[in-house]
């Protein structure tokens, strides 16, 4: 299957959640040493309840269209379920097969918010259990 | 260079010698990074397993002394390849990158001090830095960089400035694995020498595409990879001027390095075998002597012709494409390598795109982020070429890019 399909392609011309936030609770930013792609989230949260998200960097299409996809998803959800979320989910978002190298790509959001909110380092899916 | 063995490469019937290209619409564009492995060197390598394999310098049996031989043998090729004066100035090791490391690690340690400078250039492959970098911590040395020009070419007349009495080594790339930018490495080694110090040439991209004889640069020391050069991974070579492997301490102790061993003290073995400490990548060092037949039969000049030829027509083809640009120098200064960027598309998705396409490149930073700043990019896309690439390759490269733009720049028009 091409990994250039539309809804991708859609993401990355017209991102979700472009930007940043003026005053956010959470923000955090990382690259991937593999291609120095960058993005930052920002998180407005209220109790436990993800009030508003943004992101934003530079990057292929696989890091930017997951990134888009990742603030549609967690809007409104709360930290826990964000806490929850694993390499799988992000796999299934994308919904193609992408190979070792563009997994980090697509992973690269996921790791962000991770990192930001709770402190976790590594790669979703290569955390120690 | 060297053109005397010149007459044209016969592409097609190498082709056949590399299974991989059975797939004739596949084009490898990723020699830079690492080679295909041509029919023979594997049946070197399968004729070791099937036939012969043993442990080297130990069994006084048959096999094993057919082992030692072979693995010798291919020290030989290697030494003839690169002009060395003598066999035992060639030290097999993993790669360049650990050639570079030894000598960080053994001469670095012996040589130099707090307040001593390394003279590096901005090409260099993190594997011709970051030994340097360690090094430099340890011991309170201090890096200075060579830059380059707008063109991508060292900016050599730079080199009388920081050149000092404090200067005791140039370590440089003999071609960049990113621009091809060929460095006019005979030059800053003659300059060297009259300071006083010592040079170490990063010949990862050159060794394979292009006559280099020690002798005549009189570098000091030379690292390049088998697996750049139509052999296997997992053997590279070290070579060094004798008298400075001799005086050098070993890198890593164990069997194989020691003359005799108490319990207190050792005493190591001659060159090259005091660097080769434990069993080495034995089939891996046979499969490299093929390969260095391999590519002496076809001709280096031949390759380096080949090249060119290549390199000429991606130039023109790619100027072509709306949007691209091209990095680092005109064709007749650099080898087998380009490296481009496509307005407005990732170079990821260049690859990621052209690989749907049957087109291999490598995107990314090459393993040279400080290049990188310079040119104020996060990565470029980059074909480099080899002995069995074709006018085809390049075409399907274009095609392939003209296709990534369909796909990526629809909707900005
Ligand atoms: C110029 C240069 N130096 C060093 C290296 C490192 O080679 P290896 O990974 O085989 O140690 C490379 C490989 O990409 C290279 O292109």
């Amino acid at each position: 299957m091409n990994i250039y399909q539309e809804e991708l392609l859609d993401h990355y011309e017209n991102p979700s959640n472009y930007g940043t936030l003026p005053e956010p609770d959470i923000s955090h930013e990382e690259d991937n040493p593999l291609c120095g792609d960058k993005i930052r989230m920002d998180l407005l949260v209220d109790g436990d309840t993800i009030k508003e998200v943004r992101f934003c960097g530079h990057g292929c299409t696989i890091s930017l269209a997951a990134a888009s996809m990742l603030t549609e998803k967690i809007q409104g959800k709360s930290l826990e379920e964000v806490k929850q979320l694993t390499r799988d989910d992000i796999m299934d978002m994308i919904g193609i097969p992408l190979g070792p190298v563009r997994v980090k790509c697509a992973l690269l959001a996921l790791k962000v918010l991770k990192a930001g909110a709770y402190g976790i380092k590594g790669w979703p899916g290569e955390e120690d259990e | 260079m060297n053109t005397s063995d010149y007459r044209p490469l016969d592409v097609q019937a190498i082709r056949e010698d590399f299974p991989i290209f059975t797939d004739s619409s596949f084009a490898y564009l990723d020699s830079a990074a690492s080679t295909q492995t041509p029919r023979p060197v594997v049946e070197a390598m399968d004729a070791y397993y099937d036939t012969y394999r043993s442990n080297i310098h130990r069994g006084i049996y048959r096999i094993s002394e057919e082992a030692t031989d072979q693995y010798e043998k291919a020290r030989q090729k290697v030494a003839q390849l690169i002009n060395a004066q003598r066999t035992s100035q060639v030290v097999f090791t993993r790669n360049t990158t650990e050639s570079i490391n030894l000598v960080a690690y053994s001469w670095g340690s012996m040589n130099i001090h707090q307040g001593d400078e390394i003279i590096l250039t901005v090409l260099e492959h993190h594997s011709n830095l970051v030994p340097w970098q360690m090094l430099a911590q340890r011991t309170g040395a201090t890096l200075r960089f060579l830059e380059i020009t707008e063109q991508g070419l060292l900016d050599f007349t730079q080199l009388h400035d920081i050149l000092s009495e404090k200067t005791k080594l140039i370590a440089i790339t003999h071609v960049s694995n990113v621009l091809g930018t060929i460095n006019p490495i005979q030059s800053v080694i003659d300059a060297a020498h009259a300071a006083g110090a010592k040079v170490m040439v990063d010949a990862a991209q050159s060794v394979p595409h292009f006559h280099v004889d020690v002798q005549q640069l009189d570098c000091d020391f030379l690292a390049f990879s088998g697996h750049k050069m139509c052999g296997p991974t997992g053997v590279g070579v070290l070579y060094g001027k004798l008298e400075l492997l001799e005086e050098m301490p070993p890198f890593l102790g164990g069997g194989s390095m020691i003359r005799s061993v108490d319990r207190d003290i050792s005493t190591y073995a001659d060159v090259p075998a005091k660097f080769e400490a434990g069993t080495p990548s034995i089939a891996e060092a046979i499969g490299l002597g093929r390969a260095v037949d391999y590519i002496t039969q076809a001709g280096l000049a031949s390759i380096h012709v080949h090249e060119q030829e290549l390199l000429k027509h991606a130039h023109q083809q790619l100027q072509d494409i709306e949007g691209i640009t091209i990095y680092g120098p005109e064709p007749h200064q650099k080898a087998g390598v380009i490296s481009f960027n496509l307005d407005g598309i990732h170079p990821h998705d260049v690859a990621g795109i052209l690989d749907t396409y049957n087109v291999a490149i490598r995107a990314g930073h090459h393993c040279a982020q400080p290049l990188m700043k310079k040119f104020d990019v996060i990565a470029t896309a980059r074909a480099s070429f080899y002995l069995y690439n074709t006018i085809e390759d390049i075409d399907r490269l274009c095609d392939g890019l003209r296709y990534a733009q369909t796909i990526m720049i629809r909707r900005n028009k």
